[in-house]
């Protein structure tokens, strides 16, 4: 029971450690940006399983329900959703420009010209 | 209308202002709206900090829902005093901007100026409120303005940078979230007030330990903090000057100010600090980036990547004073934190200063160029005194009381710390002054002009104030304690 009743928990952690996983390990910027992606989704999972109240129904105001789910968690998810949407789009907008200057998004083929100074 | 009313629009006229400034054609018009918006803002944040300095605290519910419930913006001395910093240097910084970004963007100013004001508006938010959700929002508003800023930069490399920071920002963002998570998990509040109330009862549990560890994790990410500095040196040097001056003198601080709010005030310094090995863990890193940060500036021959490292050496500084956890330490910690950032705006100010007429930041580039752009040079010279801490410069006063908080904590040791890495800032510091005034001018280097008078006042404005603040402390060290005081919950009225 214990470990299936922290199934949400499970979850959030698998997600969690899979993007940051991609977003260490992953040289093209389109799949760190999607690691990344899935990092937030994993909390913003674990806020939305704060919600949950057992036995309780949607958090709308109705006669004969006395139990409701907790509906602030669900505000901060959809601010945060905007806020990782906004992340995606400056992401790719980025990685767009990089290719452009560069001709690649491959992380392993870029990171000398970071370091090097000679240029500078 | 009351100051209490007035106070939210510190960060509401940056907000409101940077949707007009995205719409105004040309340069002129955008810079002034923008210095204007910035102006009034550092005038409010100036008339908070007088109110704040005694001791009140300020509360504006948002929307007139009482405070557990709506967000709160709660202004003590700690915040009026960021604050006032953040507003102040958005205003002095942008008298020095038309001419450097001129050069350096090209078509019309009024998205970059935009962008800009949407970093001030998100610093601003996150000092002021006293709602921790709130905290993460105005964070992602301020980080991802300055990622869009950092791209600006003429050169490629800076869209790498800005695509880095990005992922660590986020990242570190991430982290701070999750540490909300759990603190509403096991409190069921978001209000920092009301989360102090309620953590002491909870002192036990897991979730409260993992979430101040997330929150300093995530928050030391956005700090600069030794292992998670590796975007600060790259976007500090490959951004337009303009964007390196601003966000090296305000956007560290304000991470500094939020790890502090969360450790003394949410948490309680007898939890973060006590049941928590906090301290060993802040001084460990931070000795660490003092060493390692002015380790590698010694040997750079990028002089914004030099002071950029050198950036991750201050934040070190900054740091020792808070993992000290006593009011001297952190007085010597907010007082660092104003210090600084008079010293890196002069320092970067100079070096764009230079770029300006030369194009280049490199150390070989600028041999013999102290006899053509003496002014120049000059505000380079005396603003390093002021960040290796020669006595009447403002380094001394932060390095002074760095000391007092070392010996008063039994850490006599510290201060041997303390004068190797200032003897390594004197070395990174020389090098360029060798370069500039000792070293003949290469055959054949185009003749140089000295900055226009655009640049080079301002940039005297910011040497001239190192040295003011070195001399009259009464004003800084007086507000440093007061904030320091308001975070130990004293209400500034310590000794």
């Amino acid at each position: 029971m214990t470990l299936l009743g922290f199934f949400n928990y499970w979850v959030v952690v698998t997600l969690m450690m899979i993007g940051f996983y991609c977003v260490i390990a992953r040289g093209n910027m389109i799949k760190k940006v999607m690691g990344l992606n899935l990092f937030q989704t994993s909390v913003f999972i674990l806020f939305v399983s704060a919600g949950k109240v057992v036995g309780g129904s949607t958090p709308i105001l109705r006669d004969g329900v006395e139990v409701y789910s907790n509906p602030l968690p669900h505000v901060i998810v959809l601010t945060a959703i905007v806020v990782g949407v906004a992340i995606t789009a400056v992401g790719l907008a980025l990685a767009v420009r990089i290719q452009e200057a560069y001709g690649t998004i491959e992380d392993d083929h870029l990171g000398d010209d970071l370091d090097d100074d000679e240029q500078g | 209308m009351t100051l209490l009313d007035l106070m939210p629009f510190m960060m509401l006229a940056p907000l409101i202002g940077s949707g007009f400034v995205a719409v105004l054609p040309g340069r002129a018009t955008p810079w002034a709206v923008t210095m204007l918006v910035c102006l009034s803002s550092a005038i409010i944040a100036a008339a908070v900090l007088a109110e704040t300095l005694g001791g009140a605290t300020m509360s504006y519910p948002f929307g007139n829902w009482p405070p557990p419930i709506g967000i709160e913006y709660r202004v003590d001395a700690a915040n009026a005093f960021v604050a006032f910093l953040v507003a102040a240097m958005a205003a002095v910084t942008l008298l020095w901007a038309p001419k450097s970004v001129a050069v350096e963007i090209q078509g019309r100013h009024g998205t970059f100026y935009a962008l800009f004001l949407l970093v001030v508006a998100g610093l601003l938010g996150i000092t002021l409120t006293g709602d921790a959700f709130n905290v993460f929002v105005f964070l992602e508003i301020s980080s991802l303005a300055s990622y869009a800023l950092i791209a600006y930069g003429q050169d490629r490399r800076a869209l790498l940078a800005a695509f880095r920071y990005l992922i660590m920002g986020t990242v570190g963002a991430t982290f701070f979230l999750i540490g909300i998570a759990f603190l509403y998990m096991v409190t069921g509040t978001l209000n920092m007030a009301d989360l102090a109330e309620r953590l002491p009862a909870m002192s036990d549990n897991n979730a409260v330990r993992a979430a101040l560890a997330f929150i300093v994790v995530g928050m030391g990410l956005k700090l600069a903090l030794l292992p998670l500095h590796l975007w600060l040196p790259n976007a500090y040097a490959y951004a337009p000057n303009f964007v390196t001056v601003f966000l090296a003198g305000t956007a560290t601080k304000v991470a500094l100010y939020v790890m502090l709010r969360f450790a003394f005030t949410v948490f309680g310094p007898d939890y973060s600090f006590v049941v928590l090995p906090l301290s060993t863990v802040l001084m460990v890193l931070a000795l660490a980036g003092m060493f390692a940060g002015s380790w590698v500036a010694m040997f750079q021959i990028h002089l914004k990547r030099m002071l950029a490292y050198s950036s991750v050496a201050q934040v070190g500084y900054m740091v020792l004073g808070v993992s000290l956890a006593t009011l001297t330490g952190l007085t010597a910690a907010f007082l660092h934190l104003f210090n600084h950032a008079l010293i890196k705006t002069a320092l970067f100010m100079a070096v764009g200063c230079v770029i300006y007429r030369t194009g280049s930041a490199r150390l070989d580039d600028l041999r013999g160029l102290g006899r053509q752009m003496p002014w120049t040079l000059t505000a380079f010279a005396l603003a390093g005194l002021s960040i290796i801490g020669v006595p009447t410069t403002v380094g001394f006063i932060s390095k002074w009381y760095l000391v007092l908080a070392s010996i008063e904590a039994g850490a006599w040791w510290l201060v041997v710390f303390l004068v190797i890495t200032s003897l390594m800032a004197l070395y990174y510091i020389w090098r360029v002054i060798e370069a500039a005034w000792f070293s003949p001018r290469p055959n054949g280097a185009a003749e140089m002009r000295e900055a226009p008078l655009a640049l080079l006042i301002p940039t005297w404005f910011v040497v001239s104030l190192n040295f003011y603040f070195g001399l009259d402390t009464r004003l800084t060290v007086g507000a440093a304690r007061a904030a320091a005081g308001a975070l130990l919950g004293d209400g500034g009225s310590a000794p």
